[in-house]
């Protein structure tokens, strides 16, 4: 299933991109697109546990699987105001 | 509750008490000329739109909610802001001053914690790095 990837801040400066379509396992969960975000990016691998995070512009639990088609997005930490 | 990338209009904003509001409490984040002992020329803000406006209007109703009869109207600035401009507005307006004075607080509270939006500070030597209030030292941004 495919799913957009969305990269905010600094995690777009990170990331060197500010989206993309990434191929997932059927299945697969929040937390396993961490894992996957994590492995590649080495900023992403410094962080102890995985960010907040949105799916389709909502917060949800890490445990939440993803559907084909979902936008998701791990944020840093917010500093509006 | 909506984002802009031009000036607040403040004005405008105020406009919106009711006939029965006995009280309008309007609350403005200014972009300030330090951060941390450093000097700020500029900040850019940045936000997951959609997101940012959706988790705005949530916060909105549900201080609605704790403080029956009163009511929030939330701007957020994003872009790049001079020393001085406004960022975001909270008006909260509502029949007496205890309850628009307190939903106004936790708006502009509630905000700054869980909506997606980022900063980044201009320094007057040309650096510039992203605001993480979880790492600021006196943890007041």
């Amino acid at each position: 299933m495919r799913v957009r990837v969305l990269f905010f801040a600094s995690f777009r400066d990170a990331a060197g991109r500010a989206e993309e379509t990434r191929d997932l396992p059927v299945g697969s969960r929040l937390v396993d697109l961490w894992a996957a975000l994590s492995r590649e990016l080495p900023h992403f691998a410094k962080f102890a546990a995985a960010p907040p995070a949105a799916v389709n512009c909502e917060y949800v639990l890490l445990e939440t699987p993803l559907a084909e088609g979902d936008e998701v997005a791990f944020l840093p930490p917010v500093a509006g105001g | 509750m909506f984002l802009t990338r031009n000036p607040i209009d403040l004005a405008a904003l105020v406009v919106g008490a009711r006939p029965k509001d006995g009280a309008v409490c309007l609350f403005v984040g200014v972009v300030r000329n330090e951060s941390g002992g450093r000097e700020t020329v500029a900040i850019e803000y940045e936000a997951y739109g959609p997101m940012a406006e959706s988790e705005m209007t949530r916060i909105a109703a549900g201080v609605s909610n704790e403080w029956p009869g009163a009511r929030l109207s939330v701007v957020h600035r994003i872009g790049r802001l001079g020393v001085g401009e406004a960022s975001v507005a909270v008006l909260a307006t509502a029949p007496h001053r205890e309850e628009a004075f307190a939903a106004c607080r936790a708006a502009i509270d509630r905000i700054k914690k869980t909506v997606p939006i980022w900063k980044k500070e201009i320094h007057s030597d040309g650096t510039s790095e992203w605001v993480d209030p979880t790492k600021t030292v006196n943890a007041r941004v």
